[in-house]
């Protein structure tokens, strides 16, 4: 019988991320032999912070190696993270194509993990639930999470300066299970834009589960933030766990 | 949601930032989204910086939208008492 300890180890790595750039990424892992899958997790816009690297310990808690790439770092290496994400804010954001060299990487690091099992999920939230599915789209995940992401569906207002748009032609490409979660009072992405997901998904044959939140807004899984709502986070945790755990298991 | 929309304008003063020092500020960037401070969903958050200088060199607000005009309706009120000949 395996023991589970819920011991942990988290550190700050390097890993070579878009045009073999060596980046920090945050990693997570059980302290427990065996193999197991892994999660990328990917930071929101204000930036590479505690909340998401307790995030990613959480997912080692749960029995995954889980790794977050500072997608920040070039920009602003060893600064705070609110002081590098107001600076990449300035330059206009991440840039799709390095985001999606930066996460390549953080996959391959996971799979080249003694302890890896092969499978590999991402998630992401606020920002990083539009750039979940962007990999979904793009890279060869086994499960993909998308936390209330804004733009998958519908479109940026005029005079947007980040360097994005929707993700409507890419999500026919979507090569893995989809997990969405969101809240109804929510308005990027809005009720409609998830209704927008949903029928594109199910005209492509797609598997996926999305699940909508009645008094829960943008950001409901965000522990220190006015919009938390433990009931939706919760719940929205247990999803996860499941979903995980029937993508990523051995 | 996210707003992301962010207004830029360059800028020629000083701020007292990190460690109580001031500095020459050239850049603000002003946007309207999630703050990381203040307990709101969304703030009218303004970065005051010297990007020259490194990330650290700012000095940031988030303010409720209400405080943001109030703050900016003051900023011209102070400057419309002034006398012409002395504004630059």
């Amino acid at each position: 019988m395996t023991v589970v300890t819920d011991n942990l180890t988290a550190k700050t790595i390097q890993i070579t991320g878009a045009g073999g750039d060596d980046i920090e990424a945050y990693l997570a892992s059980p302290d427990d032999e065996g193999t197991r899958g892994g999660v990328v997790v990917v930071h929101h816009l204000p930036g590479y912070d505690r909340a998401t690297k307790e995030i990613t310990r959480r997912f080692a808690e749960l029995g995954y190696d889980a790794l977050c790439p500072n997608l920040h770092f070039r920009e602003a290496p060893g600064a705070a993270p609110d002081d590098a994400a107001a600076t990449v804010r300035a330059h206009g954001g991440v840039p799709d194509d390095r985001f999606l060299g930066d996460v390549e990487g953080a996959i391959k690091h996971l799979r080249g993990l003694p302890s890896s099992n092969g499978k590999v999920g991402v998630i992401g939230y606020c920002s990083g639930g539009r750039q979940s599915v962007l990999v979904a789209c793009s890279l060869p995940v086994d499960a993909a999470v998308d936390c209330y992401g804004a733009f998958v569906t519908g479109t940026p207002p005029e005079g947007y300066p980040l360097q994005i748009g929707n993700l409507v032609d890419k999500l026919p490409d979507l090569r893995c299970p989809l997990l969405g979660l969101f809240g109804n009072e929510d308005r990027y992405p809005s009720p409609e834009h998830v209704d927008e997901l949903e029928q594109i998904l199910k005209d492509n044959d797609k598997s996926y589960e999305l699940h909508r939140y009645d008094g829960a807004g943008h950001g409901f899984f965000a522990v220190d933030r006015d919009m938390y709502r433990v009931a939706a986070a919760n719940d929205g945790w247990e999803r996860i766990e499941s979903f995980y755990a029937e993508h990523l298991g051995a | 949601m996210c707003t992301y929309n962010t207004v830029r304008t360059t800028m020629d003063g000083s701020a007292k930032g990190p460690h109580g020092k001031w500095f020459h500020v050239t850049d603000a960037t002003v946007y309207y989204d999630h703050p990381v401070h203040a307990m709101a969903a969304h703030t009218l958050n303004i970065d005051v910086a010297n990007p020259a200088d490194g990330p650290a060199a700012r000095v940031a607000l988030e303010l409720t939208a209400t405080a943001a005009r109030a703050l900016a309706t003051a900023i011209e009120d102070a400057l419309a008492a002034v006398p012409e000949d002395l504004l630059t």
